[in-house]
């Protein structure tokens, strides 16, 4: 535990800072981000990141288009969202400068790399004088090092080459900032050694640099803008900060653990899903078995071949992929096997934002197949509730033997935040019941298996190959409902389409009622679904502090809707949807429940601010 | 595998009413895999046919073990998936030069590569049959079929030429006029650890009757047909009159008399290096000329279920078997009391 009264007595301590630290993507902004990050989980802030990157690997260096961000937010107090404006910014470069400036906070803090603002790169920012030098920057508060020159000067008598002395520059601006708001300095120290163990001169360079950052702040007179975010208040318990494409693969890792049958992952590379192929493929002492295939058709074809053997199916995609996926998910709604098939949304249409966030594949998810092909949809809402919505999809797809889509987004995927571990055992359990034998009589009276008998929840057996005396065959033409045979028959169609539909609309029988938070007597509810879950809950506590009663309905499940959906949403006058589409919700719920639900879109890459999202309540509830 | 109980081909049928057209080829390749299972010595219940879409794609249906009726050239992956997750089990895949070398092309070619272990069964036609008579990847230049009234331009796949080009470790040919033979093949490929391709010559008699007539006709199949045997020279004919050589790497149809029996190529199915087999796949460029069929290679190397099999064992070896909680605690954790 770090005890907070070492902090020293100059240090004006804050609620929460939003940090944002911008360069060239060549210019380890991430890592320093993400080190900051950690440094502050591990002194007990809440926390959450947005990291923003170019979707090209090497943009032009010092370009608009190379500036790579990274935000912080960090916090006392139970936080949901990486902050609206930042109150510090770094900006490593111009074209930081230029892209990044208009987002910081009137009378904000700029931390600038001064040996990078040379005329080459002004003009390649698109400045015509020096912001620096200009005036343009008076009102804000700005702090200037030379980070290049001062991490080359500290290298030199390491033996360090220029080129890779220059390369450190962010471990410096990383040791700066630690200073400023007095993080401690041993987690990235420690890290550093681990990270590059065995190359010396590396580990000397960056950690030369980083304590060069550090002091730089110490003697340059910078007390004035010190600030300190003491711990937050959390939950007792056991803590690790995590991103949302780790939490969905342990999710996955979990829900195969405890049904005791193994992953089968088929994926094709796709940003931002891939790092959940990389993270599962880590891991095959769990007997994870990982496919990169030869593409997103090949991917999900494979994960329903070891779902038909038994195994737990699941593939990864973002949008793009899921449009190809489609035609091997009418064969698994046809087959009735569990598969889980997880869409990390960027985005779209076509290659659209590769590296942004956006959240408009629901209506892809619904109906983006050919025929009555329903399935249920399952959404994440905070980078760590990935692991609970992985969780939850496994179990919906092993009980129902239906393929599940798991919907989550790039900014969950990238995004990190605190989480409380959860405990192994009070995982809730997941049955597999393998079909063992026969379970109908034929013409003659002999016992046969039929793979198209149903149970309690219209599932039917899940029969694999190996079994002895249930051998049978099932494809994709219509079955003859009970005997599973092919069958050409209009009026068994009709069936087994009504069939399908209903046994999907059963999965709702087995939710929780459905959570209305806030206040129940209010004459407003908002209702939503996936990661704006945290800019809502922020945006709700100013309405509520500003004395508007408003409640709160967010889906975790969103197909089928909870079955209490529609009598909850009567109660209100106003139904508000924030969403990162042209609303596809709203328009789902106008539909379902004839209730006049009103928009709120934002589809620019980014996610709802709190600000903005509170601004729009108050114009639709006056 | 132990005591496996003797069966007979009418075990290995199904219940269902076989639905091709009378005369196809398909009923004979389907004899032929029925007659053969019970001597294979393998369990019902551990063998399943994948297939995709078009005629061929049927054959599941039929037989009395598990059977999975896919989508349009889909299944070499699907079966890939399968191969992968249950190693215990024969995976055979079924399916049409349509289904596997035009939309299902990308697949085949990739699970060849990656030598999942699989029994693929391409029952070549050259002719589209279930959408009624369009040209395929396989039909000669200048076809003429309803999607090409004035003839075909696409210059077709050579199916063993593809299967070569694709890295495959066994690769063969028969066709559906010689039980016998299609047996034998389809022994062989069963018996590979990999992934084993069998190009089937069969007649569509409705939409492309008699494409291989000139090849397989029971009085032609002397003149016209190259067997391959392994260790042996590489000659044909009624009296084994003809042969082949290498020619600066180019297989060239000789006259034993003139060249001599030692300047025949002696077959080796063995050898890693495919070049030689590729150059024997060249000789069937027509319907008109001697065709070579049996086992071009059989090539010994990793089976990539085995592989991942083998990765998993060293991972649990050198970590222990997956530890849920030591993996939710695997990144840097704090306490909060």
């Amino acid at each position: 535990m770090i005890n907070t009264e070492e902090l020293l007595p100059e240090v004006r301590e804050v609620e929460r800072i939003i940090v944002r630290f911008a360069g060239d993507s060549g210019d380890g902004m991430q890592l320093t981000g993400d080190r900051f990050t950690s440094a502050s989980a591990l002194f007990g802030n809440d926390l959450a990141t947005l990291p923003e990157f170019p979707a090209e690997i090497r943009a032009p260096a010092g370009t608009l288009a190379g500036v790579s961000a990274f935000q912080v937010h960090i916090s006392d107090h139970d936080i949901t969202t990486p902050g609206d404006a930042p109150n510090v910014l770094v900006t490593m470069n111009p074209a930081a400068m230029m892209a990044e400036l208009p987002r910081l906070e009137s009378g904000g803090t700029i931390i600038v790399n001064t040996d990078a603002f040379n005329e080459r790169n002004l003009a390649k920012a698109g400045y015509e004088a020096n912001p620096l030098e200009d005036g343009s920057l008076d009102g804000y508060s700005v702090i200037t090092a030379p980070m290049t020159d001062l991490t080359k000067q500290v290298c030199k008598d390491l033996g360090v080459k220029p080129r890779d002395a220059e390369r450190s520059k962010n471990f410096f601006a990383l040791g700066l900032v630690s200073w400023l708001f007095s993080r401690p300095t041993d987690p990235s120290l420690h890290w550093i050694r681990e990270k590059f163990a065995g190359r010396y001169a590396v580990i000397a360079a960056n950690e030369a640099a980083f304590k060069a950052g550090h002091a730089f702040g110490e003697t340059a007179e910078l007390s004035a803008s010190r600030l300190a975010v003491r711990p937050a208040r959390f939950e007792p318990g056991t803590y690790t900060n995590i991103n949302g494409n780790t939490a969905l693969s342990w999710g996955l890792v979990a829900a195969s653990q405890k049904a005791g049958i193994p992953i089968f992952l088929g994926s094709y590379p796709i940003t931002p899903a891939s790092d959940i192929l990389h993270e599962l493929a880590k891991h095959k002492n769990f007997g994870v078995r990982t496919l990169q295939a030869e593409d997103e058709i090949a991917a999900i074809g494979a994960a329903l071949g070891a779902s038909y053997g038994g195994h737990l199916g699941v593939t990864t995609t973002s949008g793009p992929g899921l449009a190809l996926k489609g035609e091997t998910l009418g064969l698994a709604v046809s087959l009735e096997v569990p598969l889980v098939v997880i869409d990390i949304q960027r985005g779209g249409p076509s290659t659209g934002l590769p590296t942004k966030t956006e959240a408009a594949d629901l209506l892809m998810a619904h109906y983006g197949r050919h025929g009555e092909a329903p399935l249920p949809i399952v959404s994440a809402n905070s980078p760590s509730d990935c692991f609970r919505a992985a969780y939850e999809a496994v179990r919906i797809a092993v009980r129902y033997r239906t393929p599940v889509i798991l919907l989550s987004d790039g900014y969950l995927a990238n995004g990190t935040e605190p989480w409380r571990l959860p405990s192994v055992e009070d995982l809730p359990e997941i049955s597999v019941d393998f079909a063992s034998s026969a379970n109908a009589l034929n013409e003659d009276g002999e016992e046969v298996f039929w793979p198209y008998i149903r149970n309690d929840d219209l599932a039917r057996p899940w029969a694999v190959p190996g079994t002895e005396g249930l051998m049978h065959r099932i494809g994709g033409i219509e079955k003859e409902d009970g005997t599973g045979n092919i069958s050409y028959d209009p009026e068994n169609h009709g069936r087994m389409v009504a069939i399908r539909d209903e046994r999907i609309k059963k999965v709702a029988d087995s939710y929780p009622p459905t959570v209305v938070e806030g206040d129940a007597d209010a004459d407003v509810v908002i209702v939503s679904w996936g990661s704006t879950w945290g800019a809502i809950t922020s945006a709700m506590g100013r309405m509520r502090r500003a004395g508007r009663k408003v409640a709160r309905v967010h889906l975790t499940n969103v197909y089928p809707l909870p079955n209490d959906l529609g009598d909850i949403l009567r109660r209100y006058d106003h139904v508000i949807v924030p969403e990162m589409n042209l609303g596809q919700l709203s328009k789902i719920l106008r539909a379902e429940y004839l209730v006049d639900a009103k928009s709120i879109c934002k589809v620019e890459g980014q996610p709802f601010t709190a600000a903005e999202l509170h601004l729009k309540f108050q114009e639709l509830t006056q | 595998m132990t005591d496996v109980a003797l069966t007979t081909k009418k075990d290995w049928t199904s219940d269902q009413e076989v639905r091709w057209c009378p005369g196809c080829g398909d009923y004979s390749i389907l004899t032929a895999m029925q007659l053969l299972m019970p001597e294979i010595g393998t369990r019902r219940e551990d063998t399943v046919f994948v297939s995709g879409i078009g005629c061929a794609a049927r054959f599941p249906y039929y037989m009395n073990t598990y059977g999975l009726h896919a989508i349009h050239g889909r299944s070499p992956a699907i079966a890939t998936g399968l191969a992968m997750a249950r190693r215990d089990l024969d995976v055979w895949v079924v399916g049409g030069d349509g289904d596997m070398l035009s939309i299902g092309g990308n697949h085949l070619i990739h699970a060849l590569r990656r030598n999942v272990d699989l029994t693929i069964l391409l029952f070549n036609n050259q002719i589209y049959g279930l959408t009624k008579g369009q040209y395929s990847p396989t039909s000669e230049v200048g076809k003429v079929t309803k999607s090409t009234p004035m003839g075909s331009l696409d210059t077709p796949f050579n199916p063993i030429s593809v299967a070569l080009g694709a890295e495959a470790s066994f690769v063969a040919r028969t066709h559906d006029m010689d039980r016998a033979h299609m047996q034998e093949i389809f022994r062989r490929a069963h018996d590979h650890r990999g992934a084993a391709i069998v190009e089937v010559y069969q007649n569509c008699n409705v939409f492309n009757d008699g494409a291989f007539a000139a090849l397989t006709k029971k009085d032609a199949r002397a003149e016209m047909l190259i067997p391959l045997e392994h260790g042996k020279p590489v000659r044909f004919g009624p009296d084994g009159e003809r042969g082949v050589i290498l020619d600066d790497g180019v297989a060239r149809i000789v006259s034993v008399a003139e060249v001599g029996v030692d300047a025949l190529h002696i077959h080796d199915e063995t050898a890693a290096d495919l070049s030689v087999a590729f150059a024997l796949s060249r000789l069937a460029d027509d319907r008109e000329s001697p065709t070579p069929i049996g086992v071009y290679c059989a090539v010994d190397r990793l089976e990539y279920g085995g592989g991942i099999d083998a990765q998993i064992a060293a991972a649990q070896a050198d970590r222990g078997p997956g530890d849920l909680e030591e993996l939710l605690h695997s990144l840097p954790t704090w306490e909060v009391t």
